[in-house]
């Protein structure tokens, strides 16, 4: 059984990733999981200095999903460099660096500054609904979306991806925007934009007010942009948004994703991605698929 | 039969759970690792079993048993998730993980104060029974009051009430004026008024003191960094988050900034 993909010329092992901020760099997971079973840790988001994050409250829980506004908090990309490439280099997965910035120049700087670091794909995240400057600022007009892909390539010396936001009215347009600014390859969705009250305090829950909505409440959303953007581009697709089980990571590769990341189930169970990877490997055998490449893609 | 690794999120059954004050439940279930890991102040990850509540309740450990392998918990039904928890019974499961977060650091000293408030009580227990020399304990509760029997077998118990139900009428701080109370550590658990005020009380006695803090979380192990508090910095803004889940609960009372 062949599990094998390939993204912008990096072969995974396996189609199954962790998504952007729900793994860290993989440490608080090393006791519960085999990191080596992962086709790829897409690492928590990282900027060129450190950023502190939104105040708390930062995450509520809604139905069949999650709100969180976290703000992107990381330690910035020296102590990343320092301690999390290591960390992840002990085993063997590949590693894609989820690239933050305010601005252009600071997407370019950490890409820049990742030239020569031991990484295999890099990922700009263009699509954080929780920081206020740059971030989605960038993912949701197609000329900004190209001319910062555009402008990061130049310093990325690994392939790039570019992760989409879904706070578009047309995700296929802004796709087609980064494959024409370079981009090596996609990933979508971010979260939904969404907001919760508490209607006894009479106040927002998140103190940020507005935040991101994950979890499987939104994997249709996910799969139907998966499907759009599949139709329009060629470069190939991370798909993700809600993915719970093997069965729904399989419902992306059939609509065109090349690989996926699990995000929000990492947080309600430490070894979601092995029982997915387990139930994909089952859901092969039963169905007699000896190349998960056959599935790529097969719904019309 | 010692197991000496978090297992991650595992099925545990459930020998008791019962109601002990109105809208509080002790939950007793079996766990050789949590019972054989679990440090004072440490918590675990209940689990619902209904899928669209997708987030742990993280929930402190008030009691365990290495020997038996047990695990207590003493928790207030708030939301539908606690609401759904208060519902089992014996002999059925749920969905558990832990011990996780960093509890107390427990010192040896002539005299320890342990201060509780309403749910913050519970995770004193193990705290009690583990700590060596004298103990003063003082429990506050809103109405009523629960565990004070237990703590009772480990040291000198005080108990305040906000409408005077029992004990003292007033807070756990006033009652520990009134009394001089008078000690070399201090232990705490409650909500952030009452850890605020002792935070200050502390300081200005020059005591150290550990605060076991409450946010809302995410995961509840690290990963989804949700639940941060402002712990004092040598940086311009004088302050950085950490994760109450993974770096506390429990943090040295002067690094907290409320």
């Amino acid at each position: 059984m062949n599990l094998s993909v390939n993204i912008a010329g990096v072969e995974l092992k396996n189609p199954v990733m962790t998504a952007s901020g729900t793994f860290g760099s993989g440490k608080e997971f090393e006791q519960y999981i085999d990191i080596n079973r992962l086709g790829g840790v897409i690492v928590k988001g990282v900027a060129n200095k450190e950023w502190l994050g939104n105040p708390s409250p930062r995450i509520a829980e809604t139905y069949g999903g999650m709100l969180n506004a976290v703000g992107l908090q990381n330690p910035g990309m020296e102590v990343f460099i320092k301690e999390d490439i290591p960390f992840l280099r002990k085993f063997d997965t590949k590693i894609i660096v989820n690239v933050v910035g305010r601005t252009i120049s600071d997407y370019c700087e950490v890409a820049e500054r990742l030239q020569n670091e031991d990484v295999d794909l890099l990922e700009l995240n263009i699509s954080c609904p929780n920081v206020k400057e740059g971030g989605v600022a960038f993912g949701i007009s197609p000329q900004m979306a190209e001319k910062i892909t555009n402008e990061v390539k130049k310093y990325a010396k690994q392939p790039l991806i570019v992760k989409l936001s879904p706070n578009v009215t047309d995700i296929a347009e802004i796709a087609r925007a980064v494959e024409a600014g370079g981009a090596d390859a996609v990933s979508l969705i971010n979260t939904l934009i969404g907001m919760k009250v508490d209607v006894h305090k009479r106040q927002p829950v998140i103190a940020n007010k507005i935040a991101g909505l994950s979890g499987p409440a939104i994997k249709p959303v996910a799969v139907r942009m998966v499907y759009q953007v599949a139709k329009a581009i060629r470069i190939p697709i991370i798909g993700l948004g809600g993915i719970m089980t093997g069965e729904d990571a399989i419902e992306f590769l059939m609509v065109g994703a090349s690989a996926i990341a699990v995000g929000t189930a990492n947080l309600l169970n430490p070894r979601a991605t092995m029982n997915i990877l387990d139930e994909i490997e089952t859901f092969m055998k039963t169905k007699k698929i000896r190349d998960i490449k056959e599935i790529i893609g097969i719904i019309e | 039969m010692c197991v000496d690794k978090n297992v991650g999120r595992s099925s545990c059954k459930i020998i008791y759970n019962n109601q002990i004050a109105e809208g509080v439940y002790e939950i007793v279930f079996e766990s050789a690792s949590i019972s054989s890991l679990a440090q004072p102040g440490q918590f675990v990850n209940l689990y619902s079993s209904i899928g669209s509540r997708l987030l742990p309740r993280p929930i402190s450990i008030c009691e365990v048993n290495t020997k038996e392998q047990w695990v207590k918990l003493v928790y207030a039904v708030v939301g539908d998730g606690t609401k759904e928890f208060s519902m089992l019974g014996k002999g059925q499961t749920i969905d558990v993980l832990g011990p996780v977060g960093n509890g107390y650091e427990v010192e040896a000293c002539e005299t320890s104060i342990l201060v509780g408030g309403g749910v913050g009580t519970p995770p004193l227990l193990e705290l009690a029974k583990r700590i060596e020399g004298k103990k003063l304990i003082y429990l506050g509760f809103r109405t009523g009051s629960y565990l004070v029997e237990e703590f009772k077998k480990y040291g000198e118990v005080q108990v305040a009430t906000d409408d005077g139900s029992e004990g003292h009428h007033g807070t756990v701080i006033t009652l520990m004026n009134q009394n001089n109370a008078d000690g070399q550590r201090i232990y705490a658990c409650g909500p952030k008024p009452m850890l605020k005020a002792l935070q200050q009380w502390a300081g200005e006695r020059n005591i150290r003191a550990q605060l076991s803090l409450e946010e809302r979380m995410g995961c509840g192990f690290g990963a989804c960094v949700g639940c941060v508090c402002k712990i004092k910095a040598k940086n311009e803004l004088g302050y950085t988050y950490k994760k109450v889940c993974k770096d506390g609960p429990v943090f040295d009372a002067k690094e907290v900034l409320f």
